[in-house]
């Protein structure tokens, strides 16, 4: 527990690695996400699209 | 070998292949992340000047790398593109600059809480380096910004082309602001393989991160590539069979 406690503590540097990391995390999360969403997205707008056609 | 090369840059034989290959690359991507988190965050040695501030290497140097080259990936294939008026590469032109400008928002702000404790400062105006680099952020929300206003395709295309060709200037600039002008910013670690100035346990988390910021890239990029062929190409038979469910793909 105690070397786990070490180790988040970052030889005093806690605030500056994590923050680093959380907010790299955050950014490649984002960055992945959005063509994920947009995909699901056109797929339903030419869904829309070809229904409309078929009417 | 043209007409494989013709056939892979179809549209829907891309589509197929990159659907195949995607699931295979975002796992590698996945364990290549886990790996070089692990290493760098556990076990790579504290820096005897630095403490555990270095361990922001890990995030900030395979940010700033990628953030040049995916600016020259997309500056080639944007000539690519306007030159042999390849659709595919306008696609990937259009479709790397945000993966960029997140490389590059990422590789400034890790720098700035890097330099906050070892500098002494967040930011520092009269640094090349860090100058250079902003410069890299407005070119890609530049390019962002035009392909966005401009309606048409193809201008659209031509327009991105011809800036990020020719902000492709700031990318040797970035690269030996260090070396040209002594400012804040560090001189390179880890280019000079002839006397490596840096740890081999602290080395290797870096070489495995770089390779999963790049292949990260290339997920994304597959991602961004296949959505904009769907859009683009939502009037023709294989885009509707992907649509009602008569392809698989």
């Amino acid at each position: 527990m105690t070397e786990f406690l070490r180790f988040l503590e970052m030889g005093g540097y806690a605030g500056y690695v994590w923050s680093a990391y959380g907010i790299s995390a955050v950014v490649l999360i984002i960055t992945l996400l959005l063509p994920l969403l947009e995909n699901k997205y056109i797929r339903k707008r030419i869904d829309r699209m070809l229904e409309e056609e078929q009417d | 070998m043209y007409i494989w090369f013709h056939k892979l840059g179809s549209a829907p034989t891309f589509y197929k292949w990159s659907g195949l290959w995607l699931p295979w690359l975002g796992a590698i991507c996945f364990i290549l992340f886990a790996a070089g988190l692990y290493s760098g965050l556990v076990y790579a040695p504290a820096d005897y000047q630095q403490g555990d501030s270095f361990r922001i290497i890990y995030m900030h140097v395979p940010a700033a790398w990628m953030s040049m080259f995916v600016y020259v990936v997309m500056a080639v294939s944007g000539a690519i593109g306007i030159i042999w008026h390849v659709k595919l590469a306008q696609i990937a032109m259009i479709s790397s600059a945000p993966i960029g400008f997140s490389f590059t928002v990422l590789a400034l702000v890790t720098g700035s809480i890097w330099g906050r404790p070892m500098w002494g400062t967040w930011w520092e105006w009269g640094d090349a380096r860090l100058m250079s680099e902003a410069l890299l952020l407005f070119l890609y929300i530049g390019v962002i910004g035009l392909s966005i206003a401009i309606e048409d395709k193809r201008k659209a295309a031509q327009a991105v082309a011809i800036l990020s060709l020719v902000g492709l200037i700031n990318i040797p600039i970035i690269h030996y602001s260090v070396v040209w002008l002594n400012t804040l910013h560090q001189g390179p670690t880890v280019s000079k393989f002839d006397t490596p100035s840096i740890d081999m346990r602290m080395f290797m988390p870096l070489l495995i991160m770089a390779l999963a910021f790049k292949l990260f890239y290339v997920v994304v990029l597959l991602l961004r590539t296949r959505n904009e062929l769907l859009w683009r190409e939502r009037r023709s038979q294989w885009v509707k069979n992907i649509i009602q469910g008569t392809s698989n793909d």
